[in-house]
C-alpha cells in the first residue's frame, strides 16, 4: 500500500510552521544574547531591593 | 470535494505560506530602514554592544515592516487596482485583512517594547510615533487627501536614521535631524520620478497624486525644485560632525548628477517622454535610489574612518 500524495496545502502549511519555528528559536536566541550582553555591561548595577532579597 | 474547489477555498481562506507574511512586511522598503538606521547608529559618538546593536536594527527592521502590513491592510481596496499592487498578499487573496491587520499590530508592538528593552525609551518612542506615523497620518489620512501625500508623508521614511542614532545615544542631535532632513527632501522628487511613468495605476486607483491633480508639467517643476533644496541640504551636511572630505566630495558629484537629471526631467514634454517611453524619467528614479545609497555610504565610510582617526575635518 502506498501512501497518498502529500496535498500542497500540507507542503504550505508545513513551511508555515516550519519558519514560524525558526523565527521563534532566533528570537529566544536574540533575547538570551542581549541578556548576556547587559549583564556584562561595566555599568550594569543589580537592583538594590533585589540585592536585599 | 474536488482539487478545484479545495484550491478556491484555500485562496479564500487565507491560507498564506511563510513567504506571504514576509512579503506583508515590505521587504524592499525594509531594505532602505536596515541601512539608514545601521548608518545612524554608526555614526552617533556612542559606541553600542554588538548583539544590542544587532537587535535595535532589527526591531527597528520589524517596526517599519509591520506599518508596512497596516499599509497594506489599509490600502487592500486600491491595491486591487493597481497593477503594480495587484500580487501583494492580500489582493492575490492568499491573506485576508484580518489576518494582515493581527499581523501588523502584533508586530509593531512587540518591536516598540523590545526596542525599549534593547535600547531605550527615545529610540522606542521615535519607533512608536514611526509607525503611527505612516500608517495615521500618511496611509489613513493624507495618501487619499492631498497630492502633498508624498511630501508630508515622506517623514515616515525619514525617521530610521534618527532612531538608530537615538539607541546610540538616547537623544536627538542637529545631525540626526539632518539625516532625516536628507531623506526628507529626497522622498518627493524619488517618488515623482516614478509617479512620472506609471501614471495609469495611480490616475485608476484615485490616489491624489501631483501628476493625476496638478498635471504632469507642474510635477516635472515639483521635481526640480525639490531637488534644488536638497542639494544644498545634502552638501551642508559635509561639514558636520558625520560629514567630511569623503562625504563632501560624494555629495558634490551625486547632487551635480540629480539636479541634471533633474533639470533633464524639467525640460521634456511629454510628447519628448512618451517617444522614448520616460527613459529620462525611469533613469532619474534610479539615480535617486544611489544618490541615498551613496550619501549614506559616505556618512558611514566618514565614521568608520573616524574611528581610525581619519577623514574628518
Amino acid at each position: 500500500m502506498s501512501f497518498p500524495d502529500e496535498h500542497e496545502l500540507h507542503k504550505r502549511r508545513f513551511g508555515r510552521n516550519l519558519g514560524l519555528g525558526l523565527v521563534l528559536a532566533a528570537f529566544v536566541t536574540l533575547v538570551f544574547g542581549m541578556t548576556i550582553a547587559k549583564v556584562s555591561d561595566e555599568r550594569f548595577a543589580v537592583p538594590t531591593n533585589e540585592v536585599a532579597n | 470535494m474536488s482539487d478545484a474547489s479545495l484550491n478556491a477555498s484555500q485562496t479564500q481562506t487565507g491560507d498564506a505560506g511563510f513567504g506571504d507574511y514576509f512579503a506583508l512586511l515590505k521587504p524592499r522598503v525594509m531594505s532602505l530602514v536596515v541601512f539608514t538606521a545601521l548608518v545612524g547608529l554608526l555614526a552617533a559618538p556612542v559606541p553600542v554592544h554588538p548583539i544590542i546593536g544587532f537587535a535595535a536594527i532589527l526591531f527597528i527592521a520589524v517596526g517599519g515592516g509591520a506599518s508596512g502590513a497596516l499599509n497594506m491592510w489599509w490600502d487592500a481596496d486600491i491595491d486591487r487596482i493597481m497593477k503594480r499592487t495587484q500580487g501583494r498578499p492580500i489582493p492575490a487573496g492568499r491573506i485576508s485583512e484580518g489576518e494582515a491587520f493581527g499581523f501588523g499590530m502584533t508586530l509593531s508592538v512587540m518591536a516598540v517594547v523590545m526596542l525599549a528593552l534593547a535600547s531605550n525609551l527615545v529610540a522606542a518612542g521615535l519607533l512608536a510615533f514611526t509607525i503611527f506615523f505612516y500608517v495615521v497620518v500618511y496611509t489613513m489620512w493624507l495618501k487619499r487627501w492631498t497630492p502633498q501625500n508624498i511630501v508630508i508623508g515622506g517623514a515616515a521614511g525619514a525617521f530610521p536614521p534618527m532612531i538608530g542614532w537615538a539607541v546610540a545615544t538616547g537623544g536627538i542631535s542637529v545631525e540626526s535631524v539632518l539625516m532625516f532632513a536628507l531623506i526628507f527632501m529626497w522622498t518627493p522628487p524619488h517618488f515623482w520620478a516614478l509617479a512620472l511613468f506609471m501614471k495609469s495605476d495611480y490616475k485608476e486607483a484615485g490616489v491624489p497624486m501631483l501628476t493625476v491633480t496638478h498635471g504632469r508639467r507642474s510635477t516635472r517643476k515639483h521635481i526640480l525644485v525639490y531637488t534644488l533644496l536638497l542639494a544644498p541640504l545634502a552638501i551642508g551636511t559635509a561639514f558636520t560632525s558625520i560629514g567630511g572630505p569623503i562625504y563632501l566630495a560624494v555629495a558634490v558629484v551625486l547632487n551635480a548628477m540629480f539636479l541634471k537629471g533633474a533639470f533633464d526631467i524639467w525640460r521634456r514634454t511629454e510628447e519628448q517622454a512618451e517617444a522614448d517611453n520616460y527613459k529620462t524619467e525611469k533613469k532619474v528614479f534610479a539615480l535617486s535610489l544611489f544618490y541615498l545609497f551613496g550619501h549614506f555610504t559616505a556618512i558611514l565610510l566618514q565614521s568608520v574612518m573616524a574611528g581610525y582617526g581619519l577623514g574628518g575635518w
